[in-house]
């Protein structure tokens, strides 16, 4: 094919079949078919057992290998063997994609990232699980959807994450505030009537330096207000009065300090140690800062809450990962059996105690035990029972980059909001032709 | 060139004390001011320039001394003074120990492999005649301007086993960055020490060749022992040079028991995968500084005279 | 590169057949020996640089396919040969991103940030390392702790160098609090490009001193006594003495230098990251579309960075007349056919059409 320039599509995925077909792609070239990767379900051989390996990132709380050591030892015949792979991210995507496009089975199960699995289906790197063989009943409706793509499942969604209010329920107590705030504005007036009395405190702040973290923060400013990035039928919509309003939040209380200014250089740790240090009063963050903040002098005073949204609760966008089997490999019946085990409710109840990973099965939420250690879970179960992913896009890393830069811009303040996102619209709109 | 010649920076201090001293005496009575606001001068410049130098060091020693949760304090002096984020680098899940390992191994083999080479062919440069030596030095220095990056994208293919006619899988392995590593650490290797075989006198070969030696006999028993030091000198500069290297050990080493030590640093996250736990980023990169700093401060004066012959990097 | 450098070395052959300078005893005919201890070297180069620059070349012609299928959502696989399209791009199909240049295409971005660290950065790092120099070659005592110091930033690698200087320009950062004024360094802004700067600066401007003290240390102290009879200022003996003096190293290590600050890539990377404009490389830019999967286009940009350091590296040594290659035997010959040359002219014989004029001779 010699197109003028690389089609970098994005296609997104919605529950919409019929739309999807007709609209998404109308007008494009025709592409050739993956000559090698494209598999249909059927071709694959679900009673095929025997060793295989299990690929994911750093194994932090050293949970995984006792949990394969545990499988190992029921299944002497099938052992699976953990490979360990960097703790960043990119590296862990580009390990398994070199291996794939060199259409090698070396890793047969691969924890996939939820943003990475569209991508990786798109390519035929991975098995479509059947829907006989791979029930979905119990697990969370949006994690779920992460593990789907073109109206099938090509994953197994193992964890799951989503984004927390935390705020200082000390300061708002003495403030006589019961409540949380709802919306923007509420937050808003609680911080006019609680920072007079606290020097050197802001109102908010999540993550604004320019990163994939941007990517979550802005999506879910952009879904709180109502406005999509893409829309089911697989359109940019970034130039809606709602999308607008999202980033205009944003840059706006940057602008105005409610949001420090400081906070466009902050990752997930400025932000949490901002949060304890005393300098912001509300901080959306992931639930590990629970995990750290309980150790921290805030221990007590502080509590966490939904989103909120402009005219009502936020909407958080989802994180997670999704065990995924090679389509390259041996031996698919027992990796499938792997993946099932691996992520039964038993052991994501176990990877929640020890490694601190929000389950998909929506049961674990309810969990008496796990309620009362993770006293976050109840509210983090509202948050992803309504969280969005990111855009599902086969060019994943051109598309996060295109919406980090656009908002950045309007953030630094050198770029007016709409301008930005109206310049965004014709990317995205030429990445999804 | 002249810096090829002045490698002894020794005698030229002597003779600035004594002349500045003559100077001093001589000149009295109406230099007196000037002398002085010379020497005040040069003592706040010399203290300028420790401070430039040590001062950012200074603040990284500060900070890796820190309790891992004053991680971006800004306390002159950490307060209270914790050795906790050393432990925390030694840690089995960062893999450090592995890491070092790993950088010496890489360090010293490329190092090795470069002298082994690299003494054959700064011989042929400094001493021998022949035919085109003018392009063989031209390429060799051409090398060590070469972009890095040019050189890592095929290589990258390459090792990924994308190209049907080189069917390895080399990512994460030893050679696939130690051989890149050549690319610079050949050409820097032969640079220096061909400044150094140009440095020692012709006559000794000639004697030894009067006694009966050949050429490469001469090589061996007279040179080789004389450039000792030089080739020491050369051997840690290289060694530096690919411990500190970074590109090439991030592409191909993407597994943490294949990390070199700078990689394994710009990766270190904690617990969750979102911290970053400046504390003992700093501490690991006061691990791996300071045998280099050591290194250069007891050979400071073979190093700077090699930097200054070779004049690379 | 060899076109770059030199070009004396490949005409020594020529007036070595007839009148052989015989300066060095024990070099005559041993061509043999000398292929025999340099040919492992030069394999080695081939094998690690020449080889991957030609994959390169080809690697820069083609493209991977990226098309979806509007049915199944999958992807083309495979790659085309695509001609010049990814150096044409940048006509074609500017991909523009905001940054210090205004809105530019992202290589044109990258090609100009580059140039622009590459000046900006050697010049601060010359001055400030000839001052330092001059200091140190002034100071009579405590220089050997001078010299210690000035190795550290030296030895210090790069990539911890730069979260180093990370921690120290973090919005609350040590910087900012000296300064008194909250500059967001770590941003994706101006002050980024500075704080680059900065941090390079830091760590290379030593290193131009060294050499440079070198060059000066060879200076005879009776020139400047002669000079300050004459009356000569402090400026001026500056300007007369001293930078004619050090220039031949001076010209060498910044030479250097400049090739090395062109192909930056572990500072901004490990400081500022990734995929941010204002301080976004060729290498950098390369290394990301490398990652991205595009190997047609970052093998193609890689090579836009090779061409332009071979441009640079060219222009250093016919206007600067760095002596990159500094051969004596060569030089002996340089000397030599100098010395014909005016010969001949004298002899009014009309000796244009013979010999080509070298680099060497042009500057020196």
């Amino acid at each position: 094919m010699s197109n003028p320039r690389p089609i970098r599509a994005i296609v997104a995925l919605g529950s919409l079949t019929a739309l999807l077909a007709t609209a998404a792609c109308s007008g494009s070239q025709p592409a050739a078919p993956a000559s090698g990767g494209q598999q249909t379900a059927s071709s694959a051989n679900w009673d095929e057992k025997g060793p295989i390996t299990y690929a994911q990132g750093k194994d932090t709380s050293g949970n995984v290998k006792g949990e394969i050591d545990e499988w190992n030892k029921a299944h002497p015949n099938e052992k699976v063997t953990f490979v360990e792979l960097s703790d960043s991210a990119d590296q862990q995507r580009a390990d398994m994609v070199k291996r794939a496009q060199a259409k090698s089975g070396e890793f047969s199960v691969m924890s996939v990232d939820i943003v990475w699995t569209a991508e990786f289906a798109a390519n035929g790197w991975l098995e479509q699980l059947p829907a006989d063989k791979a029930p979905m009943d119990g697990m969370l409706k949006s994690a779920v959807d992460g593990a789907t793509y073109f109206n099938k499942l090509y994953a197994y969604p193992s964890t799951s994450d989503g984004a927390l209010l935390y705020y200082r329920k000390d300061l708002l107590d003495a403030a006589g505030i019961k409540e949380p705030p709802k919306t923007w504005d509420e937050m808003k007036q609680i911080c006019d009537k609680v920072l007079p009395g606290q020097k050197g405190m802001s109102c908010y702040a999540g993550q604004h330096q320019k990163y994939e973290g941007l990517t979550c923060n802005i999506a879910e400013a952009v879904n709180s207000a109502g406005g999509e990035f893409i829309t089911a039928d697989g359109k940019p919509a970034v130039n809606t009065e709602a999308a607008i309003k999202g980033v205009d939040w944003m840059a706006g209380w940057i602008k105005d300090g409610t949001i420090p200014k400081e906070a466009v250089t902050w990752k997930e740790e400025e932000s949490r140690t901002a949060f304890e240090g005393g300098r912001i009063l509300f901080l959306r963050n992931w639930p590990y800062v629970y995990n750290k903040a309980v150790q921290s002098k805030l221990k007590g005073k502080f509590e966490v809450a939904p989103l909120p949204g402009l005219s009502g609760p936020g909407v958080s966008t989802l994180g997670g990962h999704n065990f995924g089997i090679s389509t390259f490999t041996k031996n698919k019946g027992t990796a499938l059996e792997f993946v099932k085990w691996m992520n039964s409710p038993e052991n994501q109840k176990r990877r929640l105690q020890k490694a601190s990973n929000a389950p998909t099965v929506e049961a674990l939420y309810s969990d008496a035990e796990l309620t009362k250690q993770f006293p976050y879970l109840p509210t983090l179960y509202e948050s992803i029972k309504i969280a969005k992913p990111r855009p599902k896009a086969v060019r994943y890393s051109d598309v996060t980059l295109a919406i980090q830069d656009s908002t950045y811009a309007a953030l630094q303040g050198q770029k007016d909001p709409k301008q930005a996102f109206d310049e965004l619209q014709t990317k995205l709109e030429s990445l999804t032709k | 060139m002249s810096t090829v010649h002045s490698t002894a920076p020794q005698q030229p201090a002597e003779r600035t004390r004594l002349s500045d001293e003559e100077l001093a005496t001589l000149s009295k009575p109406s230099h007196d001011w000037k002398w002085w606001l010379g020497m005040i001068g040069s003592i706040v410049g010399m203290g300028f320039i420790i401070l430039y130098c040590i001062l950012p060091f200074y603040w990284m020693i500060v900070s890796s001394l820190r309790l891992p949760e004053d991680g971006r304090s800004t306390d002159l002096v950490p307060n209270p003074p914790s050795l906790q984020n050393y432990v925390a680098v030694f840690d089995p899940s960062n893999n450090f120990v592995q890491a070092l390992i790993n950088s010496i191994v890489i360090s010293g083999v490329t190092t090795l492999l470069t002298l082994l080479l690299g003494i054959m062919a700064a011989y042929a440069l400094a001493r021998l005649r022949f035919r085109l030596k003018g392009l063989v030095l031209s390429i060799i220095i051409g090398c060590s301007m070469f972009p890095g990056i040019t050189l890592l994208i095929p290589l990258f293919k390459m090792f990924t086993g994308a190209y049907a006619w080189f069917p390895f899988n080399w990512m994460n392995t030893y050679q696939a960055i130690i051989i890149p590593s050549l690319s610079f650490g050949l050409p820097l290797c032969v640079w220096n020490l061909t400044a150094f075989f140009r440095q020692m006198p012709v006559e000794l070969e000639q004697a030894a060749m009067v006694d009966g030696c050949t050429p490469s006999q001469a090589f061996v028993k007279i040179i080789l022992p004389l450039a000792a030091p030089g080739v020491f000198t050369t051997a840690i500069i290289t060694f530096i040079a690919v411990w500190n290297e970074f590109m090439i050990a991030y592409t191909f080493g993407t597994r943490p028991e294949m990390f070199t030590a700078v990689n394994a640093l710009s990766r270190f996250t904690g617990q969750y995968g979102f911290d970053t736990p400046w504390g003992t980023i700093m501490a690991a990169g006061v691990i791996l500084t300071v045998p280099l700093l050591i290194m250069v401060l007891l050979f400071q004066r073979r190093i700077v005279a090699g930097l200054t012959a070779g004049g690379v990097k | 590169m060899a076109t770059a450098v030199e070009t004396a070395g490949a005409d020594a052959p020529a007036p070595r057949s007839g009148r052989r300078p015989k300066k060095n005893v024990l070099s005559d005919g041993q061509g043999g020996l000398a292929g025999l201890l340099i040919s492992p070297t030069m394999l080695v180069i081939l094998l690690v640089v020449g080889i991957p620059i030609l994959l390169s070349v080809r690697e820069s012609l083609f493209r991977r396919n990226d098309g979806i299928d509007p049915v199944t959502g999958m992807i083309a696989q495979g790659e085309s040969f695509v001609g010049l399209q990814n150096f044409t791009d940048i006509f074609a199909n500017p991909q523009a991103v905001p940054a210090a240049w205004g809105s530019v295409d992202r290589l044109i971005n990258a090609f100009l940030n580059t140039t622009f660290f590459t000046v900006v950065c050697v010049v601060l790092e010359t001055a400030i390392g000839v001052a330092m120099a001059i200091v140190m070659n002034k100071a009579f005592k405590g220089r050997g702790l001078v010299r210690a110091s000035i190795l550290v930033p030296w030895a210090i690698p790069t990539m911890v160098s730069a979260k180093m200087w990370g921690l120290m320009f973090d919005a609350d950062g040590i910087v900012n609090k000296l300064a008194g004024h909250q500059t967001l360094w770590l941003a994706d802004n101006n002050a980024s490009q500075w704080a680059i700067v900065i941090a390079d600066v830091w760590k290379t401007a030593p290193f131009i001193g060294l050499l440079t003290l070198a060059g000066l240390q060879t200076i005879p102290d009776e020139v400047y006594e002669a000079a300050r009879v004459d009356g000569a200022s402090a400026w001026q003996q500056f300007l007369r003495i001293t930078l004619p003096m050090v220039k031949p190293a001076l010209v060498v290590a910044v030479l250097f230098r400049t090739l090395d600050t062109m192909r930056m890539f572990d500072l901004p990377w490990g400081m500022i990251g990734p995929g941010k404009y204002y301080v976004e490389t060729l290498s950098m830019f390369a290394y990301f579309e490398n990652d991205a999967g595009r190997y047609g286009q970052a093998a193609a940009y890689s090579i836009v960075l090779f061409l332009y350091i071979v441009l640079v590296a060219f222009l250093f040594v016919k206007l600067l007349g760095a002596e990159v290659v500094d051969d004596p035997e060569t030089r002996a010959i340089q000397d030599r056919r100098r010395a014909q040359r005016k010969l001949a002219k004298q002899q009014r014989l009309s000796s244009r059409a013979g010999s080509t004029v070298t680099t060497g001779s042009a500057s020196s």
